[in-house]
């Protein structure tokens, strides 16, 4: 179980303190898929961040008794100037793996053949999804938080992320914050809406894309 | 699996230990090859760096009959003085703005930032104390250099400075994620304490005022220790490591309490 209560979170500018987060509670238990909506500068992203550990709150206490995954983006926690399998290495002593056994894993699943041996920073962006979600697939667990991983890359990218995630690991928790009501409705058991920093619960997922395309039209 | 409830800033003794002392060892094996990667001799740079510079300013001292107030010979007195203030300076230098290339890996819940900092501090003293030892066995297989009379105090000497470079490293790194200028004057003033940091000279030969104005500076009774336990009997050294150890205990805890207050604001990439 994931227990968020009282979240608040306030970033420093030069403008002043901003508060992106305002008293935001959530609870995900085993098996859980919780989709987020929310529209871009939401908070989605802060939300997950802190969520994962990578970050902490103003204020508010999260608990968490499974362990959970970093923020699953296409991007993010890698490093640039290493190359792909080196980026594997690392995050398998990271978390305690051995990574001998998960090459040829990474090697088909991103089917990046030699660019494995070039620096990531010299990768498309496609290639980078590939390596990022290869990786992510090698370290097992108990919920997986998922921040816009399938924004990019072609369909067969997606088929093959799709399968990883919701049939191979379907009995995992998920965390899934996406702009894309189409996507959470897919793959989630139950959503949320994050707007202006508040997140709203809604008891049906329909409850929620109603209110999610509301909120939308509301602000245009 | 990890399990761990929260990250903390300083991690708590016992079961994190394993969890700290992996991290650590990968950052370092990263930090190695994305320094130095696998061209030519790779991380033999590591040791081979500070030894060029070592090597280039003992040349230099020779060259222009270097006065430094002792009939030691210059070769020893440049290697145990410019390896020392390598040891001490290039640690702040690999701290400072150590962060912003290694924001992406604080997306891992165990990689804090006083990880990066314990990994490059590491790397930095294996790379300095890997040089002077390189240093003296070379010169002392040639017959230009005498081997330490007490290598115990020699090697007390070191840790004192390394401690003290640590503490710095760890204040003036966590310090400059706060303020930008800590990178402006970081430059100006190590430069500035290198002839002011007893590398070049022996406090004896200073006039008495000079010694109370240089004593205040806790790496030179570092320096005048290590010089005193290498060449022994040559040398009137002048330190008080009781003051130079409540100084790294000051800079320590002042670098863990900023690194504790960064590491709760701090924002991966």
């Amino acid at each position: 179980m994931i227990r968020l209560s009282g979240i608040h979170k306030t970033y420093g500018t030069r403008s002043g303190p901003v508060q992106v987060l305002r008293d935001v509670n959530l609870t995900i238990d085993y098996g859980e898929r919780v989709g987020i909506l929310g529209r871009n500068g939401a908070g989605k992203s802060t939300l997950i961040r802190l969520i994962s550990g990578a970050e902490f709150p103003t204020s508010g206490t999260i608990e968490r008794d499974m362990s959970v995954s970093w923020p699953l983006a296409f991007g993010g926690a890698f490093q640039g100037t290493l190359t792909g399998y080196d980026n594997l290495r690392f995050i398998c002593r990271i978390y305690g793996v051995d990574p001998a056994n998960k090459v040829a894993f990474v090697e088909e699943f991103s089917e990046l053949g030699i660019y494995l041996r070039e620096p990531v920073k010299t990768y498309s962006s496609g290639m980078r999804a590939r390596l990022a979600f290869a990786i992510s697939m090698v370290i097992e667990f108990d919920c997986f938080l998922i921040d816009e991983i399938i924004a990019v890359g072609d369909a067969s990218f997606h088929e093959k992320c799709n399968r990883e995630l919701f049939e191979l690991r379907k009995e995992r928790a998920m965390i899934i914050v996406s702009h894309n009501a189409a996507y959470i409705k897919d793959h989630c058991t139950r959503a949320a809406v994050l707007s202006k920093g508040e997140l709203f619960h809604l008891p049906t997922l329909d409850q929620a894309f109603e209110f999610y395309h509301q909120s939308m039209t509301a602000a245009a | 699996m990890d399990q761990q409830a929260q990250a903390s800033a300083v991690p708590g003794l016992g079961r994190s230990w394993s969890i700290q002392r992996r991290i650590i060892w990968a950052l370092v094996l990263r930090e190695m090859m994305t320094r130095y990667g696998r061209h030519n001799i790779g991380f033999l740079w590591l040791f081979v760096e500070p030894m060029l510079f070592t090597l280039g300013v003992a040349a230099l001292w020779t060259a222009t009959q270097s006065v430094h107030g002792s009939d030691l010979p210059i070769i020893a007195f440049a290697i145990t003085g410019y390896s020392s203030v390598l040891l001490w300076r290039n640690m702040p230098a690999r701290c400072i703005g150590a962060l912003a290339p290694n924001l992406s890996l604080l997306y891992h819940r165990n990689v804090r930032p006083i990880d990066i900092y314990v990994a490059r501090l590491l790397l930095e003293v294996a790379g300095a104390t890997m040089s002077f030892i390189t240093l003296v066995l070379f010169f002392w297989s040639f017959g230009g250099l005498d081997m330490p009379e007490d290598v115990l105090q020699v090697a007390g000497g070191w840790v004192m400075l390394g401690w003290f470079g640590a503490g710095l490293a760890l204040f003036l790194g966590a310090l400059s994620e706060v303020s930008e200028t800590i990178d402006k004057l970081w430059h100006p003033a190590s430069y500035l304490l290198f002839p002011l940091s007893g590398a070049a000279y022996l406090v004896d030969a200073l006039p008495k005022a000079a010694q109370d104005v240089v004593l205040w500076l806790p790496m030179v009774h570092g320096v005048e220790f290590l010089r005193e336990g290498y060449f022994g009997s040559q040398v009137t050294a002048h330190y008080d490591m009781v003051y130079m150890a409540l100084c790294n205990v000051a800079l320590t805890i002042l670098g863990l309490a900023q690194v504790r207050k960064i590491s709760r604001t701090v924002v991966p990439e």
